[in-house]
């Protein structure tokens, strides 16, 4: 299985750039896991924002390999040592990616519109001061701001617009970050979503959350939406949902 | 940086309306080898803005695409060597994205667009 995903003594370093960690490993053992899923899912574009020393887009591009040679992968960072580090541990590696220095995806967004068949993201998502979010030095790979939402709240509208209608999204996040509240988020606009791993470490609870639109949970959102409005006449907060599973919204076997 | 990476991008700046595609300012351009693959330019050919490739490779100094392109040309391997080596092999190392409306330059250095924009541009 090892010979699939990158491996540690190749991947590429420098002193303001995270190192692949526990997070990093969760994720890729993710999607190791639904390997065979992600193969069946014949992505054309593949996506990871924020790819740091590029452990899992190098991951992904490999685990997937020749069977899914039509896949093309995109990597974006805002750090600029990240980019370099990350092309270096794709060439170690022999595999390519197209590497962008660049804020989320800017500059990415209006010719990928609906077209990232699979998207990657493990988020600055550690719970600090405020004036930690925004610098472009190795504090971009963690620092999240009030309860490490900052930058993942700014990552999933973007999600929303680059994910092709069959799109899946993988977000890594921590118990900190209310996993619940971004499921409950994201099926307002029409996602569901399953949490598909779970590890603790020493330091933290990591969850990792799948998305993917769905018809089902589209119109179920459009539906509280009209009801909503036709009730008092103004959208309100949220509607209640009574989910009949508590990490599984949705109805498809994702 | 690919084309197949130029491709996709466009002027992030506040205000510009269109800004597909980047001019290509190039002090140093690279060919690299890499094997051909029909599916991938399959996939790719369906998403890709075509004059724009056709013009970023000549400025690259490759002036082999026809200046129009349809699916049916895909059976040609006439045509999809070239495609390939259009689109995969020829990397722009150092030089500069324009921006069609404003000129604003996004550098390009060791092969890796610079699309980080100032304060006052976002």
């Amino acid at each position: 299985m090892h010979s699939k995903i990158a491996q540690i003594g190749l991947v590429s370093s420098h002193p303001e750039v995270y190192d692949p960690c526990d997070d990093s490993f969760a994720l890729v053992d993710a999607l190791l896991a639904d390997r065979t899923k992600l193969l069946n899912h014949r992505p054309s574009i593949c996506m990871e924002i924020g790819c740091g020393s590029g452990y899992v887009i190098a991951s992904l591009a490999l685990l997937l390999g020749k069977e899914s040679s039509g896949s093309s992968y995109i990597a974006t960072d805002i750090n600029p040592h990240a980019v370099r580090v990350t092309l270096e541990t794709l060439e170690a590696h022999g595999c390519h990616a197209e590497v962008v220095n660049t804020d989320i995806a800017s500059g990415l967004e209006k010719r990928l519109n609906r077209c990232v068949d699979v998207m990657v993201v493990n988020p600055p998502y550690v719970p600090t001061p405020e004036e930690e979010v925004g610098c472009h030095g190795i504090a971009s790979a963690w620092a999240g701001g009030e309860n490490g939402r900052r930058v993942i709240d700014r990552i999933l509208p973007v999600a929303d617009k680059l994910l092709s209608d069959k799109g899946w999204l993988y977000l890594l996040t921590l118990t900190a970050n209310n996993p619940v509240e971004l499921c409950l988020h994201m099926r307002k606009k029409g996602y569901a979503s399953r949490i598909i791993l779970q590890r603790s470490t020493d330091e933290e609870s990591l969850h990792i959350i799948k998305f993917w639109r769905d018809l089902d949970t589209l119109l179920e959102a459009n539906e509280c939406s009209i009801v909503e409005k036709t009730e008092n006449g103004l959208p309100t907060e949220s509607p209640n949902f009574t989910p009949f599973s508590f990490w599984k919204y949705g109805n498809h076997n994702n | 940086m690919r084309l197949l990476t130029h491709n996709m991008l466009s002027s992030n700046i506040k205000g510009v309306a269109n800004g597909f595609p980047l001019r290509i300012e190039a002090e140093k351009v690279v060919e690299k080898e890499v094997e051909l693959n029909t599916d991938f330019l399959r996939n790719m050919f369906a998403k890709i803005e075509w004059k724009a490739l056709v013009e970023a490779s000549k400025t690259l100094g490759y002036a082999e695409l026809p200046d129009v392109a349809e699916p049916s040309m895909l059976d040609s391997d006439e045509f999809l060597n070239r495609f390939h080596h259009a689109l995969l092999e020829l990397h722009l190392e150092e030089g500069a994205l324009v921006c069609p409306e404003t000129g604003r330059k996004f550098p390009v250095n060791k092969g890796i667009p610079n699309m980080l924009l100032h304060e006052d541009e976002v």
